[in-house]
């Protein structure tokens, strides 16, 4: 008898193809075109031309960078969808990218030095994942509750920003708009993101034969012999980190957690052991080509990605929704 | 001689003001099978859950075996009993053969994968509750009574030492009432293991039981083999409802007057 995963192997060298092909054309197109046979050479070898320089030092740190917080986000979506029993679950919808937010632009407000944003947008995301979890976690683990607690910290949080940005002199209220609908055009250091997504993943798939399990109900987990309340905190914890560590790297980044997971349910079904991997793979793909549009699109001016994240998700979701998936899983 | 499956000793349990049960001594061996009969809100599937362990009692031990049920971790102790749920499982779907393969979780190695056997397994569980051919169907498309075969099925792959079934006539037409119910009685009893059910229909407990436990809702309960137990003054007494029993052809039910 064939193992019911067997049959979804194609699928993920389906979707490493992408990936390469998706950070391929990151690679070659841009302020000057590149063609592939160049490019090729030019990873390798160092001829001392500038294109070896835009490759080097802006585009594949960039596009890198790109699919690193594009899996970490998928990621992050996904096992908050496990943890809440409820495809419209993100760690965005939860209020913690309104945390690191209001964190950074007030730290924006403030005067502080350009080095500060990253950690305080981390110190924001974390501060704002303790008040929902103390809010919503008194007691006994309620996911309904829990949902609720967090799109009405998300609604609060959005007030505080506006609050700033009307308190903010007009010459910083770019820059700000820039970090909120989310940016990687500073985030040229790949190491980061990469190790955030590797050691993520490894976490994930070890948790996945659990997170089947979880999907069943608290009850029936705990039945089946799973430690479901540990389980519970652990993702809550690593999804957390991991948006955290996300936002931190790249602004408020919306969608890509949302429509990843869901392409994948609906090719694949709800098995986690290929749902993570290939929601890594999609995720960092789909933000990769968001990031090679934005930068492209109306050159030489570049666009927020996560103005093109939201654009083509909006639609995207809407038509998963209407095939059904998406509310015949809830 | 092997020990109880199950033990209980001096259990008390409340739910809000209900008390379910006060200084319970229960011994199940293997080999028997128990209905657990009571009035709506008497606090029947709680009673399950604790004896299943996933809630604690107000007092009292729970023994497996010769083990006391909070010495065994999750996972032995999800190899020594099974629980079949009356609630329908949410969250999201996947197909009915995965659902069912899920049943073998606390048999799978430290990676979570299945072998060869867990799947002959799963796929023999979906042939004995008659589900063959449903197995690529997504969950979320069966029927009331497809369901609650499904989760028998898991329940069979699970092949607990004890089955603690809570209502597992739901949903069920009549035929298959008495089908799945066969079915469970050869998996469980008559192979030397133990099931527990909890049951509306008395009648359907005289059938399949060898024991009852009735549970009144006012921290009063009687206990013992059916010919003892199931009398009209218990039952009367239990359900507060004036009932006949009538007998012919060496069967005997009970009429709710």
């Amino acid at each position: 008898m064939r193992h019911p995963l067997g049959n979804k192997l194609p699928l993920l060298a389906l979707l490493l193809a992408i990936a390469a092909a998706s950070l391929t054309l990151s690679l070659m197109i841009g302020s000057v075109d590149i063609a592939p046979l160049e490019l090729w050479k030019l990873l390798w070898r160092d001829d001392g031309s500038t294109h070896y320089r835009i490759i080097h030092e802006l585009r594949l740190p960039r596009s890198l960078s790109a699919f690193g917080v594009g899996g970490v986000l998928a990621l992050a979506g996904l096992l908050m969808q496990a943890l809440l029993r409820n495809p419209l679950a993100d760690p965005y919808i939860l209020g913690v990218s309104g945390g690191a937010a209001v964190a950074v632009l007030g730290a924006m407000l403030l005067g502080l030095p350009f080095a500060w944003q990253a950690p305080m947008a981390f110190g924001g995301a974390l501060a704002s994942i303790l008040l929902l979890f103390s809010l919503a976690h008194s007691g006994n683990w309620n996911t309904t509750r829990l949902l609720l607690t967090g799109v009405v910290l998300a609604a609060g949080w959005s007030a505080l920003i506006s609050f700033v940005l009307s308190l903010s002199p007009p010459v910083q209220l770019p820059g700000m708009l820039f970090w909120l609908m989310g940016d990687l055009s500073d985030a040229l250091n790949p190491a980061l993101p990469l190790a955030v997504l590797g050691s993520g993943l490894l976490l994930a798939l070890w948790l996945a034969p659990a997170l089947n399990l979880a999907l069943l109900g608290t009850a029936r987990a705990a039945a089946l012999g799973v430690r479901i309340r540990r389980l519970h905190v652990f993702i809550y914890l690593l999804a957390s980190l991991l948006t955290a560590a996300a936002v931190s790297i790249a602004g408020a980044i919306g969608f890509i957690g949302l429509i990843a997971p869901h392409m994948l349910r609906l090719m694949t079904g709800s098995d986690h052991r290929i749902l993570v991997p290939g929601s890594v793979l999609l995720g960092g793909s789909l933000l990769v080509l968001a990031d090679t549009a934005a930068r492209t699109l109306i050159a030489p001016m570049q666009l927020p990605v996560g103005v093109l994240t939201a654009l083509f998700g909006v639609p995207l979701f809407l038509f998963l929704l209407n095939r059904g998936t998406v509310g015949r899983q809830s | 001689m092997s020990p109880p499956v199950l033990t209980t000793r001096k259990l008390s349990l409340h739910i809000g003001r209900t008390k379910v049960c006060s200084n319970l001594n229960l011994e199940i061996q293997p080999g028997e099978c128990w209905g657990i009969l009571g009035p709506n809100g008497a606090g029947k599937t709680t009673l399950l859950h604790v004896l299943a362990g996933l809630r604690p009692a107000d007092s009292g031990e729970i023994l497996y075996g010769r083990r006391q049920l909070p010495d065994l971790s999750p996972r032995e102790q999800a190899l020594w009993r099974g629980l079949l749920f009356q609630d329908g499982l949410g969250g999201f779907p996947g197909t009915v053969f995965e659902t069912v393969l899920a049943g073998r979780h606390p048999h799978l190695g430290r990676l979570g994968w299945e072998t060869p056997e867990d799947l002959r397994l799963a796929q023999a569980a979906m042939d004995a509750t008659g589900l063959k051919g449903l197995e690529q169907r997504n969950v979320s498309t069966l029927s009331g009574g497809e369901r609650q075969r499904m989760e028998i099925a898991m329940l069979l792959a699970q092949a607990p030492r004890l089955a603690l079934l809570d209502e597992p006539s739901n949903h069920l037409d009549p035929d298959q009432q008495i089908l799945m119910l066969r079915l469970l009685k050869k998996h469980f009893s008559d192979s030397g293991r133990a099931m527990v059910m909890v049951l509306h229909d008395i009648n359907l407990a005289m059938r399949f039981c060898d024991n009852l436990l009735l549970v009144r809702g006012n921290g009063q309960h009687r206990s013992g083999s059916v010919t003892g137990v199931a009398t009209e003054d218990n039952i009367r007494w239990l359900y507060q409802h004036p009932v006949s029993l009538l007998q012919a052809e060496g069967t005997a039910c009970f009429h709710f007057l």
